[in-house]
């Protein structure tokens, strides 16, 4: 008993050995950090322990600004997203011809690297001295006046953001969901067809039933996901996104530590801490919420 | 409500697309089920009978015929105005809907006149349910009831709107044995308590046998042969019926007819009248043989299995078309299982004669 136990361990040890160091000491080490007042990680030196880091961050309006952009972001793009995903999928599996090349199109996003994708949506949208992108010139076609989605008004800014995250994640959701959507045994759609079901119902009572594990994976991973949106943002609008009015908890952090104005870690760890709690909250309630919405799931095939 | 088939066809494309050919699911079946009655559609697996069943409740369309219910023409008619309940092999219970969630599905997508109030739908329900007897299971899921149970709530799910024709596809096959016997005179219960015609597939020769007052044997789309289950078995129309049914099987033998004297192998068994030469095959029936140590066929001993009631006997003989014969004689007869050679009589009623080429039956009386 006891040697198998050592074996156990022993076979384990890599995992944890480098869990340990890049994982758990990390996360452990944030905490500390967040608590140390003006910790300095060249000398070594903190002035004092306590709530200053998290009074200073949640007073900051740099971040009180990027977690409204996080929140909007996320509140926007999951649903819509999913939602999207969802029609599409729906669509998708009820074509016959050309279905694989559709399949392709809305997959292309996924592969395609994201600043090649930041740059087309800026031919798209960005206004430049010689041309004022493409969506402008359609706007301007249909009489409305030219609008700076890159550097121009706050709503502006945030529809471009969204419209981007949208169709960045999609293609993940379309493809989950499609695959969710070809694995629901045929003979229950002969079943309801037998009983003349309206096609309206068999999509509500029947196929949505049976892919929502699936949806709630996606909404869960989205809600993650989305939290944690940084990247996209430095694809349209640069590295300064302060200056832009568009960062996000993740970008505030990483500004923090390495940006222009950067060298503090210990504030980037209270609004990183900050961000955990959120995230461990929201994917709480979503985990309570969908197991409410089902209950006995788990004992039907 | 009687139900009749004229002339029915259905052709698929075929499958690998460079065979342009199309396949015969269906071929040019006529056929009517009396009201009221059940008849089988018994075949092997590929024989169309489950493209059949498709065609009378309307999930597939036919590519030619006209399908009947008493006078009416349902050929056109979607399934649902057709007044059918089908029973899935695997029974496509909602999983996620309770017994009587799933009951109720049916009559929840009435329309119009038709549409019942939620009082009117609930009592239906539960008259189905008490039918199939699973009232205290109404509100489990069918993840939570066993195979037998969740076949009972599918047949109630069937049921529940009174169907004009009930239409059942393989529903034992998914059973265990015991269950499957059990399960076999419940659905004759209820279908004789229900009154409604009832069309049943299965492959399952002796379940087609014991539950059937009308049996279908088809065989790659067409039919071979119709009638009740024990016609069929004492005079089958052709080799491929006579070898269908039956437990153990028909035991088939290479013979010849040669002046008026059938032979099998080097055994000359039976005098036959007006009878022409011609090369047969010989089917005998295992109940056909009766030991006799002076009887025309003689057979090597394999082996003898005694269980209870009866006895097989399992013996070889040189013109016989499979490795082993069998014979079921009654176990008080007495075989001895050392004798090297085994000698039996044959009943006549119980030996079929074959054309050689058409497989057809050849009509013969003995001497």
């Amino acid at each position: 008993m006891k040697q198998s136990d050592l074996k156990a361990w022993l076979y384990l040890l890599p995992a944890i050995l480098f869990l340990g160091i890049f994982m758990v000491y990390p996360l452990i080490d944030v905490f500390i950090y967040s608590f140390e007042e003006g910790y300095n990680s060249a000398s070594q030196t903190v002035y004092g322990v306590g709530w200053y880091n998290y009074s200073y961050v949640l007073h900051d309006p740099y971040f009180l600004q990027a977690v409204k952009n996080t929140f909007i972001i996320v509140l926007i793009t999951v649903p819509l997203s999913t939602g999207l995903a969802l029609l599409i999928s729906v669509g998708l599996s009820s074509v016959k011809p050309l279905k694989d090349l559709y399949q392709t199109v809305f997959f292309l996003p996924y592969v395609t690297n994201t600043l090649a994708v930041g740059l087309v949506f800026m031919i798209l949208f960005k206004k430049t001295a010689y041309t004022d992108g493409m969506v402008n010139l359609l706007i301007n076609q249909f009489g409305g006046e030219s609008v700076d989605f890159i550097d121009g008004p706050y709503w502006a800014k945030m529809f471009i953001m969204c419209f981007y995250t949208i169709w960045v994640v999609m293609p993940f959701k379309i493809l989950i969901l499609t695959s969710a959507l070809a694995s629901v045994d045929k003979t229950y759609y002969n079943a309801a067809k037998i009983d003349g079901t309206p096609r309206w119902r068999v999509f509500t009572r029947i196929t949505l039933p049976m892919i929502s594990p699936m949806i709630f994976y996606l909404v869960i991973t989205g809600f993650i996901g989305a939290f944690k949106a940084y990247s996209d943002e430095v694809a349209l609008f640069g590295t300064n996104l302060n200056a832009a009015g568009m960062n996000t908890i993740v970008g505030y952090v990483y500004d923090m530590l390495y940006g222009d104005s950067g060298g503090y870690p210990s504030y980037a760890s209270a609004a990183a801490l900050i961000l955990f709690s959120i995230v461990l909250t929201i994917t709480c309630v979503n985990l309570l919420v969908t197991r409410r919405g089902r209950p006995g799931y788990a004992g039907a095939r | 409500m009687k139900v009749r088939l004229e002339h029915l066809t259905k052709r698929f494309p075929n499958s690998n697309r460079k065979i342009k050919t199309e396949v015969t699911a269906v071929d040019d079946v006529t056929l009517e089920i009396p009201d009221g009655q059940l008849a089988v559609l018994l075949g092997p697996s590929g024989c169309g009978k489950s493209t059949a069943l498709n065609l009378i409740c309307g999930l597939e369309k036919p590519t030619e015929g006209r399908i009947y219910f008493g006078d009416d023409d349902v050929t056109d008619l979607a399934p649902e105005n057709r007044g059918v309940g089908l029973v899935f092999q695997n029974y496509a219970l909602y999983p996620h809907m309770t017994a009587l969630q799933n009951i109720l599905f049916p009559l929840q997508n009435l329309k119009g006149e038709a549409k019942l109030s939620r009082e009117q739908m609930t009592e239906k329900a539960m008259e189905a349910a008490k039918l199939v007897q699973i009232e205290e299971l109404l509100d489990r899921k069918p993840g939570q009831m066993s195979g037998g149970q969740q076949q009972r709530v599918a047949i109630a799910r069937a049921l529940v709107k009174m169907p004009r024709v009930l239409l059942l596809d393989e529903p034992l096959s998914n059973l265990d044995a015991r269950l499957r016997l059990q399960t076999r005179e419940e659905l004759r219960r209820i279908q004789r308590e229900t009154g409604i015609t009832t069309v049943f597939v299965t492959h399952d020769q002796e379940e087609a046998m014991s539950i059937s007052d009308m049996m279908v044997v088809m065989r790659k789309g067409a039919v071979h042969q119709t009638g009740k289950p024990q016609e069929i078995y004492d005079e089958p129309v052709d080799l491929f019926v006579a070898k269908f049914l039956g437990t153990p099987p028909i035991n088939v033998f290479e013979g010849k007819v040669r002046g008026g004297v059938l032979t099998v192998g080097a055994d000359a068994v039976m005098e036959l009248e007006d009878t022409p030469d011609r090369d047969v095959w010989v089917g005998i029936r295992p109940e056909g043989f009766i030991p006799d140590v002076g009887g025309p066929l003689r057979c090597g001993l394999v082996g003898v299995e005694v269980m209870g009631r009866d006895t097989t006997v399992v013996a070889t003989h040189p013109a016989c078309a499979a490795d082993n014969l069998r014979a079921i004689i009654s176990a008080d007869t007495g075989i001895g299982s050392s004798a090297g050679e085994v000698r039996f009589a044959l009943k006549r009623e119980k030996l079929f004669l074959f054309d050689k080429e058409t497989e057809e039956r050849v009509p013969f009386r003995a001497r």
